[in-house]
């Protein structure tokens, strides 16, 4: 295979597969569409003793109110319709809800983040929590907190903490551990000939800590913290379902559920889907700049 | 408040702490003792988490409606066996079990015809890499919706969440042997599928384990999850939802602990497959 270079190996090796992908996937999308809200058009037409023409059963599967499978078209005005033309502060804006989501995956985000280091911090500093607690780091993540999470929710209420905080527990819980896994590795990535070198040079362990294990974990943060925002805001969304649906992401999909608004449901998850990959988005970019600045840039 | 209790059970913690530094200092010759130590540290510090957390809630005297003690939990795992089974065998062995080989085969079987295909490389990985770090529980509404209430929409999230990490995991996989086992392999005239299976699949085996066991948890998380937008009167997911909502804190904990073993157990029998499978994998060689 030849190589392409510059900005025809962008459009022949990215822009045009990917995009022929899209428009496939878009194809298939309207061709369910069609197929999965056919039946009720057709129920419809016998209902009311008409012969409904192929074209206009075609066009009527497009347009129904709460369609089984609704068509990209209708996802995408209902999510035009609900950012674009609501304020933001009314309670039907999406973006209302998706900031409110965005808040408290920002709070669990940043808690998780903190608790990861620290925890990968005291890990490879004492030999005694690394093999006692490493273990148990990991069985914690074979326990499914999402399913906890209602418990979370319902209980912290009891006591009178409701709001942000609850959710923002579950977002940490679920983004501590790529962060300590990531970072315990991180931080026990410098050379051991490095690690020498700062012996040599008779540094204390807060200097080998900071001018050499630190610098050379950075990566490894920035990688984990890839993960962490993406299952951050998973546990925000989650950690919406039981607070009785009152705002958020989360909220938007489960009272789609109970009035069965398929366009809602859909509108909400594509939306919480943008949000993920600008989330992650932003956490590359800032890699990027951080890396560039360290003089790490690839 | 009963301080003797909470005395206690930091007492209790504090000696466990100094018989572990003791133990983490040992250097035993012997390899079968060093393996029990290296197992003895690590449930010494979860016997010390629960004693602290019963001396905790006994000792201030906790409202079970916040947090049941360890005691209580146990008692309430006990009596209620038929129940949790019940759970147990709707949500683990239909849903999870059937959705979790649907979701991993057909994301394996995909991930052969990608890695087939260099344009659905170029197309369909950016795609799979973004479907992957997104929120895919979301869906489980709309799979109730489509599938009803019963086991299968569950079995249906599962296989959506299960399918991309197995499918980015094996093509990633699919790429990892080396350029001059490869070309060992065209020296003997191979045809693709001998490359295929005797070379490329093994060399794979790493990571499509890796995979696995990502999805181990996240095929019980889907299941529980679907399971809160609707389900039959039995399952894991139904009984935390409900026991939460008449505050029968210690049952979502029984509930809870069912999970978490279903979670271990299942990742650590990957692991040991894992092990068994790629024996020759730097990482197992002593």
């Amino acid at each position: 295979m030849q190589e392409r270079e510059g900005l025809s190996a962008f459009i022949f090796d990215r822009l045009l597969p990917v995009g022929i992908v899209v428009i496939v996937i878009l194809v298939l999308w309207y061709g369910f569409a069609v197929l999965m809200n056919a039946q009720f058009e057709q129920d419809q037409a016998a209902r009311a003793n008409v012969e409904i023409s192929t074209s206009q059963l075609v066009a009527n599967t497009m347009s129904q109110e709460r369609p089984v499978l609704p068509a990209p078209h209708q996802v995408a005005s209902e999510i035009w319709k609900t950012t674009a033309l609501k304020k933001i502060t009314s309670k039907r804006s999406l973006v209302y809800h998706a900031g409110i989501t965005l808040s408290s995956t920002f709070l669990g985000f940043v808690m998780g983040t903190a608790l990861g280091i620290g925890l990968a911090v005291l890990i490879v500093h004492s030999n005694v929590l690394d093999r006692s607690l490493m273990p148990w780091i990991i069985t914690s993540q074979t326990v499914p907190i999402l399913a906890v999470a209602p418990m979370i929710i319902v209980v912290l209420n009891a006591i009178g903490i409701s709001g942000l905080l609850p959710k923002a527990l579950i977002s940490a819980y679920l983004s501590f551990f790529p962060v300590a896994v990531g970072m315990v590795k991180g931080l026990r990535s410098p050379d051991v000939m490095h690690l020498d070198l700062m012996r040599t040079y008779n540094s204390s362990k807060a200097q080998v800590f900071w001018k050499l294990r630190w610098p050379s974990a950075v990566p490894f943060l920035f990688t984990s913290m890839k993960v962490a925002v993406a299952i951050s805001l998973v546990g925000a969304i989650v950690g919406e379902l039981p607070t009785g649906a009152v705002a958020g992401l989360g909220a938007r999909l489960l009272t789609g559920s109970y009035y069965g608004q398929t366009i809602q449901i859909w509108s909400a998850l594509i939306s919480a889907a943008v949000l993920a990959a600008v989330l992650v988005m932003l956490v590359d970019l800032a890699s990027r700049i951080v890396m560039r600045r360290m003089g790490m840039a690839r | 408040m009963n301080t003797g209790i909470i005395v206690g059970a930091i007492a209790f913690w504090i000696g466990c702490w100094a018989l572990n530094s003791w133990l983490v200092r040992l250097r035993p010759a012997d390899r079968i003792v060093a393996g029990a130590i290296n197992l003895l540290i690590p449930v010494l510090f979860g016997m010390t988490l629960i004693v602290l957390w019963e001396g905790i809630t006994k000792g201030f005297n906790i409202p079970s409606v916040l947090l049941p003690s360890p005691s209580m939990i146990w008692v309430r795992i006990i009596s209620s066996v038929d129940i949790l089974w019940a759970d147990f065998y709707q949500t683990f062995m239909k849903a999870v079990l059937a959705g979790f080989a649907i979701g991993c085969g057909s994301g394996f079987v995909a991930a052969i015809i990608v890695d087939r295909v260099p344009f659905l490389r170029k197309g369909l990985l950016p795609i799979g890499n973004l479907v992957a770090a997104l929120p895919v529980v979301g869906i489980a509404p709309i799979m109730v919706m489509w599938f009803g209430f019963d086991w299968q929409s569950k079995a249906a999230v599962v296989i959506v969440m299960t399918f991309f990490p197995m499918l980015v995991n094996t093509v990633a996989g699919l790429s990892a042997s080396g350029a001059m086992e490869r070309d060992l392999m065209r020296t003997y005239a191979s045809s693709y599928w001998q490359t295929l299976f005797k070379l490329r699949i093994p060399a794979a085996m790493p990571f499509i384990f890796n995979a696995l066991k990502i999805n181990s948890t996240l095929a019980l998380i889907g299941a529980i999850v679907a399971e809160f937008f609707g389900t039959p009167i039995v399952g894991m997911g139904f009984r935390i939802s409900t026991e939460v909502g008449r505050m029968n804190i210690d049952m979502v904990w029984a509930e809870i602990f069912v999970a978490a073993l279903a979670g271990s157990l299942s990742y650590g029998l990957i692991a040991l497959l894992e092990r068994a499978v790629t024996f020759w994998h730097p990482s197992y060689r002593r």
